[in-house]
């Protein structure tokens, strides 16, 4: 390379020029895009080996443990700065999701030294945390001489720094000043309207501006679209159900999922706000929802979208996103729109889902492993994965306000931004934290499955479910 | 001479030994393997007696038989007894009545009862779970095949896994789909073998069919059928795959049945304890069920005999 665009790319990383001077410069020099991006991400990895002693734990092997993710697609392009930067090499295991984290479960439990670090989700962490599985990432975090000095944390989202750390208590504020940062926050998703836009247009509508608009545009389109039906949401019987559109839109009427009081837990789910919310959603389901909603996880509330079997979705904005891509039928007609589903609310309340780094306590070469995980987790990387590869949602401020980044966005995913910018500063996750979270989450999907078969009253469900959970607290001493 | 005489003593004592402990030599290797199965199973036992949630590990503690106690007030327990009980009887009556039709159908050796007997076989060489997509796949209410043919009957809102009327029966045809070949291929090579001579005889007196199958056929047939029965009984109480693909339990808790409960409980809630004691109390209905048909078994090979 020629030392004038050395010079050129490596003024960028230092920050001394920004993105419009850059572009202006390589233009100049004949420079394509391709070409620019090579550079740039040679000229980053370079800025970020500068001040720090990346080559420490040279001649080190890492294993990974990783779910099947674009996240993790997105790493794998780009691991080659990574041995490059640090000399190690890295290997790993990838698991499709319906696997993935029994997979995790049977690692950790059996203390097994074999993964290094390993891809999770936060509230995987309340279980992990506790069990003494994985190692509290503040020691390394707050460490100068394990963490290189660019590696601003205080970037990463607030929100989503806060979701990723708690303290152990059960009903703990997630993110107090006493929590352990269990996990780094890689991707995130949050939750809000997906919709197809053609359709809206077909049948006259406008995307919901709450809850009862929902119902209402909902049940329209499944009326006067003759075919696809209104609104796709999850509905299989797990915990997987409750954290998306649901619980975004529960938290937005202020709704609780328990009350904590004197260090006990609560159920908090038949009040009557959630009584009244409860039986909005349950109609909702019943007028417009899918047929077999009651076996729909992520991947098929997605897939309707993208084939034109639902109008709308409420659901993490990141499916809406791969679905306006690839194959899919309706590619190019998707757009998004942020969503309060309570009309008082002045703004969205997104719970978030949040793919996270962790590292096994078991593991033989920590240093090594956090060395990775900084990397994987740095602004460079998050820059290269949201400029070149489907990283979205990516987890830090600078990166979100990148013009490149915006631009790709903006031209092919109408709305897309202007949901996120909305959301963002009230999305975090609203559950309370405490162990017993997957068995209790997935009561209360079993619970939504019988309402919306009108097994079950929604009031009477509602007062018999909390009181099955107060009792599974109080057996486990929570309650 | 006489360091002959203690060479051959030496020999003599040599074979004694060796075959006094032949018969524990050879029974070695049943013994370890019998070991490998206990350690897990006395394990799991012990857990049993354990409040023991991972996630909990305060909490971990002995409890005796609390797990067990606590299970039979728990309404949801008995649910999950009565679903996988009838589960199993349902699927292995059904599989049993429709593999010995096909089984009387295909029983004389010819070239299309050859080639039909082993096309009937391609579904027990799909996987359970691989299977369970399939049908998923097959029912889905939007673009499902079958779902399609049901609105032709006039069902056009069946809604198969996905309500609490149907989900049993979807998840029973999956199981019927995959599994009555294997009591077909059982029961069929048992008929092949049959002895021919009381059926001729029959013929030539005359007999009527339904008497020939209800009193030579179906007597004659009976340890195959009590063997097709134990194999399939102790996998249908023992289901999995088939509902956690299709259902993961649910609507509501209509398909809990003990292994998805067990799954789940160890799996997703760490509760080691509980997860345990489900899988003791299955352990203990599977080893009554086969005592039973073990001994009905052993009783008809003693009538065989006798009749030899």
């Amino acid at each position: 390379m020629h030392d004038k665009e050395k010079g050129l790319f490596e003024a960028f990383a230092a920050k001394k020029m920004d993105r419009r001077e850059l572009i202006r410069a390589t233009g100049k020099l004949g420079l394509g895009a391709a070409a620019t991006g090579v550079l740039l991400n040679q000229a980053q990895t370079r800025a970020m080996a500068a001040d720090f002693d990346w080559m420490k734990y040279k001649g080190s092997k890492l294993k990974l443990l990783l779910n099947k993710h674009p996240y993790a697609d997105a790493m794998i392009a780009n691991i080659e700065a990574f041995k490059t930067m640090t000399g190690m090499d890295v290997s790993w295991d990838i698991f499709p999701e319906d696997v993935y984290f029994d997979k995790v479960t049977a690692a950790l439990s059996s203390g097994s030294t074999e993964y290094d670090a390993f891809m999770t989700g936060a509230y995987m962490t309340w279980t992990y945390g506790p069990a003494g599985w994985i190692t509290d990432l503040n020691e390394y975090i707050k460490d100068p001489a394990k963490t290189n000095p660019n590696y601003n944390w205080d970037d990463v989202l607030p929100g989503l720094r806060a979701s990723t750390a708690w303290n152990g208590v059960p009903g703990g504020e997630l993110g107090s000043a006493d929590a352990k940062q269990w996990c780094i926050p890689w991707g995130y998703e949050l939750n809000n309207i997906s919709y197809n836009q053609k359709m809206f247009d077909k049948v006259g509508v406008k995307p919901p501006g709450n809850l009862g608009e929902m119902v209402e545009v909902a049940a329209k389109l499944t009326k006067d679209l003759g075919g696809p039906y209104g609104i796709g949401v999850r509905g299989s019987r797990s915990w997987a159900s409750i954290h998306p559109g649901f619980l975004s839109g529960y938290a937005n009427f202020g709704e609780k999922d328990f009350n904590v009081a004197g260090g006990k837990l609560k159920a908090a789910m038949n009040s009557a706000g959630s009584k009244a919310y409860h039986k909005d959603w349950v109609k909702m389901i019943q007028d417009s929802g899918p047929k077999n909603w009651s076996t729909y996880t992520w991947y098929q509330v997605g897939t309707d979208l993208g084939a034109g079997a639902s109008a709308m979705i409420f659901d993490a904005d990141i499916l809406g996103y791969f679905m306006n891509g690839g194959d899919n039928k309706e590619k190019g007609n998707l757009a998004y729109a942020p969503f309060a589903a309570n009309p008082a609310a002045k703004a969205p309340t997104p719970n978030v889902w949040i793919w996270s780094l962790a590292m096994n306590a078991a593991g033989a070469q920590k240093d090594a492993a956090w060395y990775f995980m900084q990397w994987a987790t740095s602004t460079e990387h998050d820059l290269f994965g949201a400029q070149k590869m489907d990283f979205v949602n990516p987890v830090r401020a600078s990166v979100w306000k990148d013009e490149i980044f915006r631009k790709r966005i903006d031209t092919s995913y109408p709305g897309y931004l202007n949901q996120h910018d909305t959301s963002a500063p009230g999305a975090k996750i609203y559950f309370t934290a405490q162990p017993l979270f997957f068995d209790l989450t997935t009561l209360w999907s079993e619970t939504l499955q019988k309402m919306v078969a009108k097994e079950i009253p929604i009031d009477e469900g509602l007062d018999t479910m909390a009181a099955e959970m107060d009792k599974k607290l109080a057996e486990a001493g929570l309650g | 001479m006489a360091a002959t005489a203690a060479q051959s003593r030496l020999l003599v004592k040599q074979s004694r030994f060796m075959r006094r402990a032949l018969p524990y030599l050879l029974s070695l290797p049943a013994l370890l393997m019998c070991i490998g199965i206990l350690i897990p199973f006395f394990t799991a036992v012990y857990y049993s007696l354990l409040r023991y949630r991972m996630n909990l590990p305060q909490m971990k503690g002995f409890i005796w038989f609390d797990n067990y106690v606590n299970f039979f007030f728990d309404p949801k327990f008995w649910n999950t007894v009565y679903i996988s009980l009838l589960y199993a009887v349902l699927t292995v009556g059904i599989e049993l009545v429709f593999g010995l039709c096909i089984a009387l159908l295909l029983q004389r050796q010819t070239r299309f009862n050859n080639i039909a007997s082993i096309l009937l076989l391609l579904p027990l060489m799909t996987a359970p779970a691989l299977a369970a997509l399939m049908w998923k796949l097959m029912t889905n209410p939007n673009f499902g095949i079958l779902s399609y043919f049901v609105s032709l009957l006039g069902f056009p809102d069946f809604k198969w896994a996905s309500d609490p009327s149907t989900a049993l029966f979807t998840v029973l045809l999956v199981d019927i789909w995959v599994y009555t070949p294997f009591i077909m291929i059982l029961l069929l090579a048992g008929l092949r073998s049959l002895p021919k001579a009381p059926f001729e005889a029959a013929a030539l007196d005359g007999v009527p069919r339904s008497f020939v199958f209800f009193r030579i056929t179906l007597p004659m047939l009976m340890p195959y059928i009590i063997t097709a029965t134990l194999f399939r009984l102790l996998d249908s109480i023992q289901q999995f795959d088939i509902i956690y693909a299709m259902t993961q339990g649910g609507p509501g808790d209509k398909l809990l049945v003990f292994q998805v409960q067990a799954y789940l409980d160890f799996f997703q809630s760490t509760n080691v304890g509980r997860s345990a004691a489900l899988m003791v109390i299955l352990w203990a209905i599977t080893y009554a069920l086969s005592n039973v048909f073990i001994k009905q078994w052993l009783k008809l090979r003693e009538r065989a005999h006798g009749a030899g």
